[in-house]
């Protein structure tokens, strides 16, 4: 392409034919596309990319962990309690009952993952749901979904939790059932504050006159304009899932032993806080490093969507 | 020849013939209610009382000041949002009535709308916007696409190059066809523009304006054009409608408006509009001040605090639209026999 003809076809703004007509023929670049933009500013985030390489080695150990522990979580042994990081034997140390660490904490990553991410990804679901609607639907509908929401802003996250896992006994499943009702109203009111924000857009109401109805106008105009604000919030959200999860279970009311979970770890080591601090505090190591990777994941992402024009 | 399932073919499919207005609307009211400070409700009288027809084949220039109406009248006529009262006829049948339910008027009726940018789906691509309207009237997928992209080509877009962009990756010019093209996809037969070619640089808007005058004598359409720019309005106009805080002051054919207006707002505007000529600058600007607050009129005629043929008379009787010659309707008591102006024609003139 040469330079007066570009310089022709711009100041007729592309709209002339017979200019264009003169280019030589342009091969047709595919666009990236919106997710493809993002993808691509986000392997430029040196910090995303860090937090992002942690979670996938996390995740990694999670998947794998009944193959690759060096020792078995279960086993232990009275002789051989409470060893010091960097044993000969027990690289992390053992715990109060003698059993390895590290075989402890890599599968101990599945639970604390599991029930860390599971409550966000439903609430994500959920929460996106309400919000969409009450933000599209506006009026009535919002008024009473929203002011129903209001509700559970009421109370702590924390305080929530405990409440509605106490109230529905220990375990896994209702630790995940409370948690996931701990995190749709957050979400609920994010979804529906981008939705609010969206509905006005000429772009709606240009899709309203060509008669779509108001679910395929939701489906196909909102949810690609929403869904990544939203998706990026309950990211943010994981890290405090699983702290919530790891209290949960510090409590008794989530995991039960000897199951290893993160926090459940740390409330059977803090009797042995004294005699051996260092592998005592190793799982909150653990849980602080994923929750701040997630964190810094989220952030890389926000930053990467902001696009405009 | 059409593609749209049982769409209104605009050259077959008229029902009343060529003398019946395509839109008809009297009456049309819309007040928006808004609370003061103290709790005291309040209404803006965004449209209050406007009549006017849409002529089959015309183009009807809107124009006025900001907050004059033009685009909640827009929004009024598209079923964006629900009018008070007043009655609006297509070709003959109440629209929102069994014989034309809003559903169907609207196939027939599309806009384009000012900021290109918002008006387009930031995560579609250009083609996918304007396929979607056919999409959701059950063209069949591929169809509804290849119709984009021939809609594309004719609004001066070469399909190759721009049915995958986004609308962040073109111009303001292009988006604005796209969203021509997008108005275009339903086979509408009026098409409203509300200061479509407002935001565009000056070439850009010549070339549009040209565009939109090609695409209106291939597909037979008819344009309602709101635009504040008075050159642009006289450019494309067949009848010119001037509207002043929620009223119509004047409406006639575009010469006779723009020419020898009958209204001193019109006048008014007229001559605010900068003058290439040096010998033919004005100093003094014409229309002082902002239109008064839509929320409490004055009384009487609307415009009678800022015209200078203001007399007593004009702070207390609302003057009617009515016709001083044909087709020429004008809402001024100066130049309607009988009103008690001073200024006011003979009867006899009238007849």
């Amino acid at each position: 392409m040469t330079a007066p003809i570009t310089a022709a076809s711009l100041a007729l703004d592309g709209g002339v034919l017979a200019a264009e007509d003169a280019a030589p023929e342009v091969a047709f670049v595919p666009s990236r596309g919106f997710w493809g933009h993002v993808g691509h500013r986000l392997v430029r985030d040196p910090v995303a990319m860090a937090a992002g390489a942690m979670i996938l080695i996390v995740v990694l150990i999670a998947l794998f962990a009944p193959w690759i522990t060096p020792m078995d979580p279960y086993k232990g042994s009275m002789l051989r309690r409470l060893r010091h990081v960097g044993d000969a034997t027990y690289w992390l140390g053992s715990d109060e009952l003698g059993r390895d660490m590290i075989s402890r904490l890599m599968l101990g990553s599945r639970l604390s993952l599991f029930i860390g991410v599971t409550p966000v990804l439903i609430a994500f679901v959920i929460g996106s749901g309400i919000g969409i609607l009450a933000g599209y639907v506006g009026g009535w509908t919002n008024t009473i979904l929203m002011r129903t929401i209001d509700v559970f802003f009421a109370f702590p996250s924390v305080l929530l939790a405990i409440a509605l896992s106490g109230a529905l006994g220990a375990g896994i499943f209702n630790s995940i059932v409370s948690l996931t009702c701990v995190f749709v109203p957050q979400i609920a009111r994010v979804a529906e504050s981008v939705t609010t924000g969206i509905r006005r857009r000429d772009y709606i109401d240009a899709a309203k006159l060509s008669g779509a109805s108001a679910l395929t106008i939701m489906r196909v105009q909102v949810l690609g304009n929403v869904v990544g604000p939203i998706f990026v919030y309950a990211t943010s959200l994981i890290s405090v899932s699983m702290i919530l999860a790891s209290g949960l279970s510090f409590l008794g009311l989530g995991v039960r032993p000897p199951e290893p979970e993160w926090g459940l770890m740390l409330n059977t080591l803090r009797t042995a806080i004294y005699v051996n601090p260092v592998v005592a505090a190793l799982p909150g190591v653990c849980i602080f490093v994923v929750s701040i990777a997630f964190n810094l994941f989220s952030d890389g992402l926000r930053a990467a969507m902001e696009i405009r024009q | 020849m059409s593609v749209i399932p049982d769409a209104p073919d605009p050259f077959v499919h008229d029902r009343g013939g060529p003398a019946q207005p395509l839109l008809s609307v009297s009456g049309l009211i819309k007040h928006f209610p808004v609370r003061k400070a103290g709790g005291k409700k309040q209404v803006v009288r965004a449209v209050d009382g406007v009549d006017f027809d849409v002529l089959k084949g015309e183009t009807l220039g809107i124009v006025g000041e900001s907050g004059c109406g033009k685009s909640t009248t827009a929004k009024l006529l598209m079923g964006l949002i629900e009018r008070d009262s007043g009655q609006m006829l297509y070709d003959g049948q109440a629209i929102g009535e069994r014989a034309m339910p809003w559903r169907s008027y609207r196939r027939q009726v599309q806009m384009v709308f000012q900021d290109s940018y918002a008006s387009l789906n930031p995560r579609m691509t250009v083609e996918q916007s304007i396929a979607f309207g056919p999409k959701v009237n059950g063209v069949p997928g591929r169809e509804a696409v290849e119709r984009a992209r021939a809609l594309l080509a004719r609004v001066g877009l070469e399909p190759k190059r721009f049915a995958g962009r986004y609308p962040h990756e073109i111009s303001g010019g292009q988006r604005q066809r796209v969203n021509i093209a997008r108005s275009l996809a339903l086979e509408p037969r009026l098409v409203l523009l509300d200061e479509a070619v407002s935001a565009l640089d000056k070439s850009v808007e010549a070339q549009v304006l040209n565009l939109l005058l090609d695409l209106k004598a291939e597909f037979g359409l008819t344009y309602i054009f709101i635009s504040h720019d008075l050159n642009v309005v006289r450019f494309i106009s067949d009848r010119v409608m001037v509207m002043y805080l929620g009223r119509v002051s004047e409406i006639g054919p575009s010469d006779t408006v723009l020419d020898a207006p009958a209204h001193p707002y019109t006048e008014a505007l007229l001559a605010s509009m900068p003058s290439l000529d040096p010998d033919n600058r004005t100093e003094a600007a014409l229309l002082a001040g902002d239109p008064p607050n839509p929320i409490d009129p004055p009384p009487g005629c609307r415009f009678h605090p800022r015209c200078a043929l203001a007399e007593g008379v004009c702070g207390e009787t609302d003057p009617p639209l009515d016709a001083i010659r044909p087709l020429h309707r004008v809402a001024c008591l100066a130049r309607q026999p009988g009103s008690g102006h001073s200024a006011a024609p003979g009867e006899a003139l009238a007849a």
